[in-house]
């Protein structure tokens, strides 16, 4: 699936929910999906800095498209990064580094996080486009 | 202690009705402010403080031959005034004006980089803030001395019989919260200072998070510096105290070089004011500094035995609720602690908690509170830490352990 199209998938799953708690529970259920990062590549250089609660993000490339693996130790983040790995993994690095991030905000998800973890937020999605950047570039 | 007892009796709801922000929602909740260890709520008789200096009075000090400077320092002097007489301050000389405890400790720190020579030893507890570890690592560098860490048992308390091995001729400086900002400990820092002048080392008390429970003699207690913020004491941000010994405070040379801090400027010389100016540079803090009397006023209003006894009973309270959840695990034990329950719930983040129960319109604080060799101790990332105020009820801490059965029935 295209990312936009993804994108406008979430943002309807999340118009059915009438309350912040059902958006958390439905939160912290994707974040049982996340696809899991081999323990072995749980290491400090894949660690993401900003965020109060650890988050391990592995990157891979395989025909042509970029693959995430994650894991975080606080549930509710594991669900904010299963809903970023729905959106940009296993996608090519030129759609990931022109997608935009508007569907986090339609689906009211900054609004509901601290600071910290909307920081937190911010550098994931920048470290996932870091990693389509660099890919990217070995392909140019 | 000093005890001024007040018998009228304390009624919670009265006084909460002195805040105006407790009467607000959050999240569509009301609000149950439980973070009181980070800063505490503002009576309107500071916020009032504050609106009439700057409606009626505002000039600048000291310096003014005009009558509102005039005003305006007699106000800033008086606030001085009842901070030395509520510590019990020998000489308002040695109350020094500063932006906190942070900046408190950073003119100690800077002070003693002309006094230390290297292999000079400093003792630090286990127990410190960031605020109380990092300048003196920085002084360390600068200047050879060693830094030693008085540990601390799995209760949170300080192991006196390791302080005394650390103690020697070489110690020249030991620094030691009051109490414990992210377990609520109460140091017994009587001993601690009283070792410490016996082989000649100064002791710093960082009492930050002290100020807000208890009203310290600091005469009695014989510290040769002591450190508050205002912000912590239902005073303004932006300002508190450093007390030193006068004999300290003449050794030590001026932290930052400006106005008021001088008393005679040619370009072959300056020469520094008298204390407590030549420790305040610039411009001062003049509307907080007089709002922080004027918090002091209305804390000694309340009373600070009435204060703890409220306190006390809302910490044994919650302590007996919230340990009825299973799986909950308290941080920091000792007998001897503050309104400060640190938590973790077993297999749940610490921010996971603290993200649901924000929602239910509670704040509580979570992390590693600016304590993180504390953390490592206990081999934790963090806790849920709730800290309570004089103006917290029995019905909030009803409502936040609901939060938590809640929180830990959607997260597990
Ligand atoms: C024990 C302790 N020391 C120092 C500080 C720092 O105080 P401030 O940020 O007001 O300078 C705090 C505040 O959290 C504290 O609790």
């Amino acid at each position: 699936m295209k990312i936009k199209d993804i994108q406008e998938e979430i943002i309807d799953e999340f118009a059915f929910f009438d309350d912040w708690m059902q958006r958390y529970e439905h939160m912290i259920s994707l974040g049982k999906s996340l696809p899991l990062i081999d323990q072995a590549n749980k290491k400090e250089e894949y660690l993401i800095k900003g965020c109060q609660s650890k988050v391990w993000v592995y990157p891979e490339f395989k025909d042509g498209k970029v693959l995430f693996t994650a894991d975080s130790d606080a549930i509710i983040t594991k669900g904010i990064v299963a809903l970023l790995l729905r959106v940009f993994s296993n996608q090519t690095p030129e759609d990931i580094l022109k997608a935009d991030t508007d569907f986090i905000d339609e689906i009211g998800l900054k609004e509901h996080l601290s600071p910290t973890r909307a920081n937190g937020l911010v550098s994931m999605i920048k470290q996932l486009k870091m990693y389509a950047l660099a890919y990217q570039s070995q392909l140019n | 202690m000093n005890t001024d007892s007040k018998s009228i009796a304390f009624d919670v709801e009265k006084i909460r009705k002195d805040f105006p922000i407790l009467s607000r929602k959050v999240n569509g909740y009301p609000l149950v402010y439980l973070d009181n260890a980070a800063t505490s709520q503002k009576p309107q008789v500071v916020i009032d403080a504050l609106v009439d200096y700057y409606s009626n009075y505002n000039a600048n000090i000291h310096r003014g031959v005009h009558s509102l400077s005039q005003e305006a320092t007699d106000a800033y002097e008086q606030a001085r005034e009842k901070i030395r007489s509520h510590f019990n301050i020998k000489k308002s000389r040695e109350v020094i004006f500063t932006s906190g405890t942070t900046h408190a400790i950073n003119i100690v720190a800077s002070g003693f980089r002309s006094i230390l020579q290297k292999g000079d030893e400093l003792i630090v507890s286990a127990l410190e803030h960031h605020s109380n570890i990092v300048p003196w690592q920085m002084l360390c560098e600068e200047t050879g001395a060693v830094l030693k860490v008085l540990p601390m048992n799995d209760e949170g308390e300080l192991e006196l019989v390791e302080y005394i091995n650390l103690l020697s001729n070489k110690t020249k400086l030991v620094f030691v919260n009051h109490i414990s900002n992210a377990l609520g400990t109460i140091n017994p820092i009587e001993e601690i200072i009283e070792k410490a002048h016996k082989v000649g080392a100064a002791v710093l008390i960082d009492g930050a998070q002290a100020c807000a429970h208890i009203k310290p003699d600091l005469q009695a207690l014989n510290a040769d510096f002591y450190t508050c913020s205002a912000h912590k004491m239902c005073g303004p941000t932006g300002v508190g105290i450093l007390y030193g010994k006068e004999a300290w405070l003449v050794k030590l040379p001026p932290y930052q070089g400006g106005g008021e801090m001088i008393k005679e400027v040619t370009f072959e010389k300056t020469t520094y004011a008298e204390l407590p100016h030549k420790f305040e540079a610039g411009t001062p803090n003049i509307a907080d500094g007089i709002a922080f009397g004027a918090a002091i006023d209305y804390l000694n209003g309340i009373g600070f035995d009435a204060i703890a006894n409220h306190e006390n009973q809302l910490l044994a309270y919650a302590t007996e609720k919230l340990l009825e959840i299973e799986g909950l695990k308290i941080y920091g034990t000792s007998a001897q602690k503050t309104s400060v329950i640190s938590f973790n719930i077993e297999g749940i983040h610490p921010y996971d908690i603290g993200t649901i129960v924000d929602k239910l319109g509670i704040a509580v604080r979570t992390g590693h509170h600016c304590a993180q060799p504390i953390m490592d101790f206990y081999k934790i990332p963090g806790t849920v830490r709730a800290s309570f105020a004089f103006y917290n009820t029995f019905h909030e801490i009803d409502v936040l352990v609901e939060a938590i059965k809640k929180a830990k029935q959607m997260l597990t």
